[in-house]
């Protein structure tokens, strides 16, 4: 990768153009150069929701998906006076649910043929709300459903213009100088982007396309077609505006660390552990997220619950509870309000630490379940069903997936064998203690790295078992690879195209395996395959603190990194996950038996398909 | 029939190449140490007799079935196998579903206990009984239609197995080319069938064929495409990479497609396989779809052990030991193609095949 590349605004996929197809006037503002395709000042509607924008951003996140349809069906209305072209334009306000503060979008086609503005997807949360206070406060709670009705807006149109137009002169002054907030995103989740969860990309998309619903019909093709041409939605770090309106939003405040590294420019790195204390004095202000949920996300991001299943389980109990203590509010509709509620839980807990794939997957499911609850059942009948949806996919795909997992490891455990594994893997701690169980006669050695020395505890608590282990560490795996027989290895996730993503230097272990002929398993629950195809390891990680690497715990006489933040030619590079290629997969154990790295897209296909009959 | 009762008696011995000998009368010294103490009246097959025992009442062994189907040369073992679950099936008592796949069930386990190192044996049984209780008419009618419709399911299995050979001869009638050079190893019948047609056709090729010690079979092959007029070399085992610069494909059969895309194949296999990749020659395997197994080995030593006494001709001092598997496993990435039923494949299409009939 190249320097920082300069800010990306013109060539922003994301940007949406939409209205009367003038190509924008990039020297509209004096402000802000980072973006020249920035909203027109004669642009009203961005006035009036520029104005509102700001309070928006205090709120907690949690609150837009409250106000979003007020705000919705407030601004679009009033803001186009007679003078204006008849034309309506549409402030999309899109957002789902979880981000917070605010982006301004508006779209509105313009009758002098003044530069068109980009359509962005806004939560412009209670901007509007004191704009329309008898309206909006019963509309509020529409979460993502961001219907726009037509008619209300037109005939609302007629009734408070008057009143709006001299606001909206007022805001157009104050846009003109508020040029830097008014930033057009391609969508304001991008906040919500960040490790490709397979939730996002559905999410993203029903945004953007409730977006284009929204719009009048005539910025409809142009939507769709800049939407096919739009990147997978993955929020790119390396965007500083992005990252700032991110920010804004979001309720955990991290600071960007320092000297970061070049090549993960696109992955976001903060500084760790400045925010905990924080959170937790916050623990009982934040109603509109969930006790349990801030519990879970304060547990994510001071490193208590690590592990796949282990977050997703608390995860998925996490939402238990908050649905158990959700109520409908009134006017809405329970499917839509509570998945706007759960994707404002999953963007505050991307926040405390970006979501594990598997998790994403979890998250679908739970979202497909809301959106498949049949209408007539009551609230009470739909929260019970959900919550038993969950208790199920818990319990068959987590708990007697590694059953079966299990007892299919074991038959590959002969006796005499030693047996390697890397790190601090759930299942394949089961296996190992459930062959001992059987009383095969084996070895183990474990093998593990800094920083984390995750195996540590597997050693400890297989060795309270009674087995047999040996511990090193990772550079010694060359030297003890001869004497091995079979390598176990966890799995983050197994991607479409054979490639297993787990912790950092599983592929090296498995690279080292191959060389020796050494047969390498992996064992993977099903519900953590992904249709995704990575190649690499760099395009989509996580980054940890890069504190921890330059400190060894014990010997405080190893400090010559202790400053390494002031250098300004040395960055820390504290990498979570890595992608191992195909090749040096032998089996995959999964629930569904034992396949080859060839046939997880055949799985992932069936399984896709059996999730619809539940 | 007789020769086979002893080899229960020694059950180390895989029964399946007791009854190849037995098929393909190459006198060796065992085989007349065999005919020799065949002269006593024997027990009948442990299995088969607690089997009839049981089924005293219901006047019908598939064991007995199975032994009559198998009693032709040319009939593979597995499709034996399932034309015995078909008789099963029709010459059935039952009354209910549940009691229909229950005798079933107990049927094939027979079947499989009676060679529990034939991987083909055991894998057409369990395709049969997946195929054939597959269908969701068995929800609906009534038992004797159900009964019927399985019986029908019995048959088109039974039919396309035994085609099985010919399809797969037409296949890869493709692959042999004017002027090409094949080595075979081991002598399977599928693929003889395909040299035959290719033959037929009148293409010009070659065959080296591996001299296969200890079944000999390269001696049996060659025999057998002489007679077709067909130019035939023999090579002793130890000169496949000599000659492997002549050749332009390997083509095997298979005693069993597992589930990685590798086979279980005649020892001498995966060597081969191994020069061939080394030297950039294409290894193709004829097998028939009912082949394709739920093992997944990840080495030689994971499979169950097939053993077959090697003669050397000259009696061995008792303190040597003889490696005596006689088979071995070749992984995927070693193999081409596999000429099948369901088609031309490649080696990772197995795992997908099995996982939607499984699944």
């Amino acid at each position: 990768m190249d320097a920082r590349r300069p800010p990306r605004a013109v060539i922003d996929p994301k940007v949406r153009t939409v209205g009367f197809f003038t190509p924008p006037d990039p020297i509209q503002f004096d402000s802000n150069s980072l973006s020249p395709v920035m909203i027109p000042p004669p642009c009203h509607s961005s006035e009036n929701l520029d104005l509102h924008s700001p309070p928006s951003v205090t709120p907690p996140s949690g609150d837009e998906s409250v106000s979003v349809t007020g705000s919705y069906n407030g601004s679009s209305s009033e803001l186009f006076p007679a003078p204006m072209s008849p034309a309506l334009s549409q402030k999309i306000v899109a957002g789902d649910g979880g981000v917070g503060g605010g982006i301004v979008a508006s779209s509105f086609p313009r009758g002098g043929g003044v530069p068109v503005c980009k359509l962005t997807t806004v939560s412009v949360v209670n901007t509007d709300s004191f704009a329309f206070d008898e309206r909006d406060k019963p509309n509020k709670g529409g979460g993502s459903s961001m219907e726009v009705k037509d008619q209300a807006m037109n005939s609302k149109q007629k009734n408070e213009k008057s009143s709006k137009a001299e606001r909206r002169a007022l805001q157009e002054a104050q846009r003109a100088a508020k040029a830097e907030g008014n930033k057009a995103t391609g969508t304001v989740t991008s906040g919500n982007l960040k490790s490709a969860k397979a939730t996002k990309p559905p999410q993203k998309v029903d945004n953007t396309s409730v977006a284009a619903s929204e719009k009048k019909g005539v910025d409809r093709p142009s939507e769709k077609d800049r939407k096919k041409d739009v990147p997978h939605p993955r929020m790119q770090y390396d965007d500083k505006s992005r990252v700032e309106k991110a920010k804004r939003r979001a309720v955990v405040n991290h600071t960007e660390s320092r000297n970061r590294v070049e090549l993960f420019r696109h992955l976001p790195q903060y500084e760790h552990g400045s925010q905990l204390p924080d959170l937790e004095a916050k623990f009982f202000q934040l109603e509109p997220v969930h006790p349990s949920v801030y519990k879970v996300g304060l547990q994510y991001l001071s490193g208590d619950i690590s592990g796949g299943n282990a977050r997703c389980i608390a995860m998925l109990q996490a939402f238990q509870d908050a649905i158990k203590d959700y109520t409908v509010p009134p006017e809405k509709t329970l499917v839509r309000d509570l998945t706007a509620k759960i994707s404002s839980y999953v963007s505050f807990l991307i926040e405390c630490r970006p979501l594990s794939i598997s998790m994403g997957n979890a998250i679908r499911f739970l979202k497909s379940q809301i959106a498949k609850l049949p209408l007539t059942l009551s609230e009470s009948e739909s929260k019970t069903s959900l919550q038993s949806d969950i208790e199920r996919f818990i319990y068959e795909k987590i708990i007697l997936a590694d059953k079966v997992i299990v007892e299919h490891a074991v038959t590959k455990i002969r006796d005499g064998d030693v047996l390697l594994t890397y790190g601090s893997s759930s299942a394949v701690e089961m296996i190992l203690l459930r062959a001992h169980e059987l009383g095969k006669q084996f070895q183990v050695v474990v093998v593990d790295s800094r920083p984390s020395l995750k195996g540590k505890l597997l050693l400890r608590r297989l060795v309270e078992k009674g087995l047999t282990c040996t511990y090193t560490h990772i550079n010694a795996v060359s030297f003890i690879m001869h004497e091995v027989t079979r390598v176990f290895l966890g799995a983050s996730s197994v991607l479409s195209n054979g490639t297993v993503y787990s912790g950092v230097g599983t592929a090296s272990v498995a690279m080292v395996a191959h060389a020796f002929h050494v047969p390498v398993i992996v064992c993977c629950e099903a519900f953590k395959f992904h249709e995704r195809v990575q190649l690499d390891s760099i395009c989509s990680n996580e980054l940890g603190d890069p504190d921890v690497i330059s400190k060894v715990s014990g010997r405080g006489d190893v400090n010559h990194l202790d400053a390494w933040a002031n250098a300004e030619n040395l960055q820390l590079l504290n990498l979570i996950y890595d992608a191992t290629p195909s090749d040096y997969v032998s089996i995959i154990v999964t629930d569904y038996g034992m396949i080859p790295p060839t046939s997880v897209p055949v799985v992932v296909r069936e399984y896709s398909r059996e999730q619809v009959w539940i | 029939m007789e020769t086979e009762a002893p080899s229960m008696e020694n059950p180390k011995i895989s029964a399946y190449y007791q009854t190849r000998l037995a098929h393909f009368g190459v006198v060796s010294t065992e085989w007349l140490a065999q005919a020799q103490s065949a002269t006593n009246p024997n027990p009948p097959l442990p299995s088969s007799s607690t089997n009839s025992h049981t089924d005293k009442d219901t006047n019908f062994s598939v064991i007995d079935e199975f032994n009559r189907w198998r009693n032709h040369p040319d009939l593979a073992e597995a499709v034996a196998a399932i034309r015995a679950l078909a008789a099963v099936i029709s010459a059935s008592k039952a009354s209910t579903m549940m009691q229909l796949e229950i005798e079933l069930k107990n049927a094939s386990d027979t079947l499989k206990a009676w060679d529990t190192t034939s991987i083909s044996l055991t894998a057409a049984s369990d395709l049969f009984m997946r195929y054939v209780t597959r269908t969701s008419a068995l929800e609906f009618e009534d038992f004797n239609s159900a009964k019927a419709r399985l019986i029908e399911r019995a048959d088109k299995f039974g039919e396309i197995s035994y085609k099985a050979r010919k399809i797969i001869g037409m296949l890869s009638q493709d692959f042999i080319f004017d002027g090409c050079t094949i080595l075979v190893h081991g002598f399977s019948r599928v693929v003889f069938e395909v040299l035959k047609l290719a033959a037929h056709n009148k293409k010009r090729f070659r065959v080296f064929c591996t001299e296969g010690r200890p079944d000999r079979t390269g001696l049996r092959l060659s025999n057998d495409l002489a007679k077709l007029d067909v130019p035939v070399k023999l090579v002793i085992d130890s000169a496949v990479a000599y000659t492997m610069d002549e050749v332009d494909m390997v083509l095997v059969g298979a005693d069993g497609v597992v589930e990685s895309g590798g086979i279980i194949n005649m020892m001498g296999t995966y060597q081969i396989a191994l020069v061939a990749k080394s030297m950039n020659k294409p290894v193709y395997v004829a097998a028939e779809s009912y082949k394709f197994a739920r093992h997944y080995p990840l080495d030689q030593k994971d499979l169950a052990p097939a053993l077959r006494p090697v003669d050397f001709g000259v009696p061995i001092p008792s303190k040597v030991e003889v490696e005596c598997s006689a088979r071995d496993y070749t992984p995927p990435q070693y193999l081409t193609l596999l000429f099948t039923d369901l088609g031309v494949l490649t080696p990772s299409v197995v795992s997908d095949e099995l996982i939607q009939l499984y699944l």
